[in-house]
């Protein structure tokens, strides 16, 4: 691989590894502050019991998010120095607003969110998670500021020496592609979220342990999934009809379409031949992409071959990570139309396969990200700034074989952090929430009281409201 | 408000501005990466306890400031950002690396229980490998960075020098001992009678180095010389060692006696001077030598953007930051929520408070 491969490797996976984690911040960031707002409100102890367990996951997420992202801002320049070279009078600001704005904001706070409970009272505990989130939807405004502008750049004009000078900040931030990415990722934020806290509350469900905590949360996260899958599917919508005016190419490979037509068919799946400058092996189904593209049966999509090829990307990466990222939003749909047909029925709490399928979408939100950025980011190629910079006039003067070696580095650690992180938050989640709250009374029988905690907490007011559940009915649950 | 910015002071406000958020970076993160070098010099576990516990609540806002750094110096001195940067490849990516381990040792130490010295052996490790990064960058800075058409001409390890070693042993030096004056302040018992003990060892290390630095950057770099020996300057300049050095002595014979926070302040202040000791030896370049501040600085409509921003902002993070440390004063203790731990078993059960 030569230095642009290299450096592009070593973005592309550091950066990849990176999106997880505010992807699941920003979700439970949310969250946790919804948590620590109904404890402050209500004073049910379900809440305080949730609110602790799930600080410490998203504190987990968050110290991960906050290591593999310092790495972004240096790699910038350490591995992209011509393109920092190029933007920085453009994409400089906002990395730095988003530094002062975003990242101060959740470091001066995440002290408290995390460890303030009970040194601050529960009002300004709310406000440090208030203080937490916003900060991290902040940081999402910022950065997808920044990429936005290197997708639909404007507001800057370039010199004769390829720096480019903005003319206008507004125009500059409030790209044509900007509002378009922000919704679609920060509702593959929560909607990710969502279903993380649906998946972890559905294996304590599955144990039949937990059983306050996990059914708040259960009944919490599949009404956020029901509102959040199809708004996520509608916003993917708009974003793509904005890509098709303002980036064609790219649209044409997520489409897989060579030839302009009108009418254009969907490419169901295919084999996009790069070299042949068609698809082989393609199922297609006749109009429907210009239905759906410009909601018109005979509307004119223009198609891969309107550019040479040195200007198309590498089409069948894009082509499949957007039919994979596609798929996992219609799977996601799926589930939390089935969690709403179970609420309906009032089996949502006890339809042990439903629980093992929430259990099975915990990872598919994070696939969704990566699918999804992956879309975007290798179908701008061969730009780094659309129609103005190409993506190997902007490396650094850097050797091959430093790369190779921070690559590999790199590689390593993020594999250690990864397992790490699966087995403490695994750990984590697995152990489930406290038990403070009175146990629920609806179904007598399935209840599995945890009888060693009960009996360990025998002074807590908790175990005295709970005394009514008799000993029969433990040792019965518990067989 | 262009016009403002087209004025020749802006440059040097900024560059005011980015020497701010370095020394705030370098005192902070000085504290919480001292800390660490000195960790597995704690004899016993629940020391180290203590000590992480002690930094937990702010590490992560001191660690911003390196994020601060970097993109204030990419909106305002890009050229500082896309010449140094690959000129410090190496030292730069393996300070990042040791950022990670011993970002994530935060996280992971106080729940792992039998391999609880691996996160030991990383938190301490990285810290140390940081700081000596650190010190590479710093004295390839004083010795300068190959420059050619705009771009960083030098190879993988033109970075490399015999000063920069040095500068990044006195760093850990003078790390270690904020992070022991911290810990004087922030904890009691035979935690604080350790860093009171260590805090002399630092003292030395830091003292030594400090001197040895600056005469060997006189003796290597003509222009350091220059600019220090040359006569004017030379009495002018004077207060700064004297006064470096007044303040070590009175660091020495405050360490067992005298207020608590004693040490940690007057460690700061030697910092301070040694930081402006350094801005005297580069002054005026971004890119020692070859591009000033009124040469590298962004474009006017840029530095007019981001100044109404740092105006309004940058008051507000330094005033919640110094709440988050007024929230956790006093001393610190061994808690049980946050990251992690087996507080979750242990919860106590109660109703609404």
């Amino acid at each position: 691989m030569d230095a642009v491969e290299l450096a592009r490797a070593q973005f592309a996976f550091t950066i990849g590894f990176h999106i997880l984690w505010p992807t699941l911040s920003i979700g439970l960031a949310w969250f946790c502050t919804l948590l620590s707002f109904l404890w402050w409100r209500t004073g049910r102890p379900v809440y305080r019991d949730l609110m602790r367990f799930w600080i410490r996951l998203f504190a987990l997420s968050f110290g991960m998010g906050v290591i593999t992202g310092i790495v972004l801002s240096y790699e910038i320049g350490t591995n992209w120095a011509g393109f920092s070279r190029s933007v920085s009078n453009v994409l400089g600001p906002m990395f730095m607003y988003e530094t002062l704005t975003a990242f101060f904001l959740e470091a001066g706070f995440i002290g408290i969110m995390l460890f303030g409970e009970g040194r601050v009272s529960k009002g300004t505990h709310l406000f440090a998670c208030l203080m937490v989130s916003t900060g991290a939807l902040f940081s999402a405004t910022w950065i997808i500021a920044a990429n936005s502008w290197m997708q639909t750049p404007a507001g800057a004009v370039a010199d004769a020496n390829g720096i480019f000078h903005v003319t206008d900040w507004w125009q500059a931030i409030f790209t044509a592609s900007f509002p378009y990415r922000l919704a679609h990722m920060v509702c593959a934020s929560f909607l990710t979220g969502a279903f993380v806290v649906a998946g972890v509350s559905a294996f304590h469900l599955w144990r039949r342990q937990h059983l306050v905590a996990s059914r708040t949360a259960f009944s919490m996260a599949m009404w956020l999934a029901l509102v959040l899958a199809p708004t996520q599917i509608a916003l993917g919508d708009l974003h793509g009809r904005n890509t098709l005016e303002h980036q064609p190419v790219k649209l044409a490979a997520m489409e897989g379409l060579w030839d302009t037509t009108k009418g254009s068919a969907m490419t169901v799946i295919a084999w996009p031949d790069m070299a042949e400058q068609k698809n082989l092996y393609a199922l297609d189904i006749p109009h429907l992409a210009s239905l759906y593209l410009t909601h018109s049966w005979d509307g004119e999509v223009a198609g891969l071959k309107t550019v040479p090829p040195s200007d198309q990307p590498n089409v069948p990466v894009v082509f499949f990570a957007f039919r994979i990222m596609v798929g996992i939003g219609l799977a996601l749909l799926a589930t939390a139309v089935t969690g709403l047909v179970l609420r309906l029925r009032g089996r949502l709490f006890y339809a042990r396969w439903f629980q093992l399928l929430a259990m099975a979408t915990t990872p598919l939100g994070f696939l969704g990200v990566l699918a999804g950025w992956t879309v975007t980011e290798a179908g701008r190629q061969p730009w780094i700034v659309y129609g103005h910079l190409r993506t190997a006039d902007a490396v650094a003067p850097v050797t091959a074989g430093a790369v190779t070696t921070s690559l590999i580095i790199f590689f390593a650690v993020y594999n250690v952090l990864l397992l790490s992180f699966v087995w403490f938050a695994g750990r984590l989640a697995l152990k489930g929430p406290a038990d403070t709250s009175p146990p629920s009374h609806e179904h007598p029988g399935l209840d599995r009281t945890n009888a060693g905690l009960l009996a360990a907490s025998s002074t807590s007011p908790a175990s005295l409201s709970s005394s009514s559940t008799s000993p029969a009915t433990l040792e019965q649950a518990g067989a | 408000m262009i016009e403002l910015m087209q004025n020749p002071h802006v440059p040097l406000a900024f560059a005011a501005l980015a020497a701010f958020c370095v020394s705030v970076y370098v005192l902070a993160d000085g504290l919480d990466l001292g800390v660490g070098i000195l960790f597995l010099a704690a004899p016993r576990d629940d020391q180290r306890d203590l000590m992480m516990a002690s930094i937990e609540p702010v590490w992560d806002a001191n660690e911003t400031w390196l994020v601060m750094g970097g993109t204030l110096l990419i909106a305002a001195f890009p050229a500082g950002y896309y010449v140094l940067l690959p000129a410090f490849y190496l030292p730069i990516m393996f300070m990042l690396f040791a950022l990670i381990f011993r970002g994530i040792a935060f996280e992971f130490r106080l729940q792992a229980t039998r391999f609880r010295f691996v996160w030991d052996i990383a938190f301490a490790a990285g810290s140390i490998l940081a700081t000596l990064c650190q010190g590479l960058i710093l004295g390839g800075l004083i010795g300068g960075v190959p420059m050619q058409d705009g771009m960083f001409s030098g190879g993988p390890f033109s970075f490399f020098s015999l000063l920069g070693l040095m500068c990044g042993v006195g760093l850990l030096g003078g790390y270690a001992l904020i992070g022991a004056g911290w810990l004087i302040w922030k904890t009691d018992g035979t935690t604080q009678v350790f860093a009171r003990e260590i805090a002399h060892a630092a003292l030395i290390l830091t003292a030594v180095m400090m001197a040895l630095v600056s005469l060997w950057s006189a003796l290597t770099v003509p222009e350091v010389a220059a600019r220090w020996f040359a006569l004017p300057n030379l009495l002018l300049l004077a207060p700064v060692p004297l006064a470096t050095l007044v303040v070590l002595v009175a660091i020495w014979r405050g360490i067992w006696e005298g207020a608590e926070p004693r040490t940690f302040l007057l460690s700061l202040v030697v910092f301070a001077l040694g930081l402006v000791g350094l801005v005297v030896s580069l002054w005026p370049y971004v890119v020692p030598r070859h591009v000033t501040v009124w040469d590298g600085a962004a474009d006017p409509q840029t530095l007019g953007f981001i100044a109404v921003g740092l105006v309004i902002i940058l008051p507000i993070v330094l005033a919640y930051q110094a709440h988050a440390y007024w929230v956790f004063r006093g001393k610190a203790e061994r808690h049980a929520g946050g990251y992690g731990g087996d507080a979750l078993a242990a919860e106590p059960a109660g109703g609404p408070r």
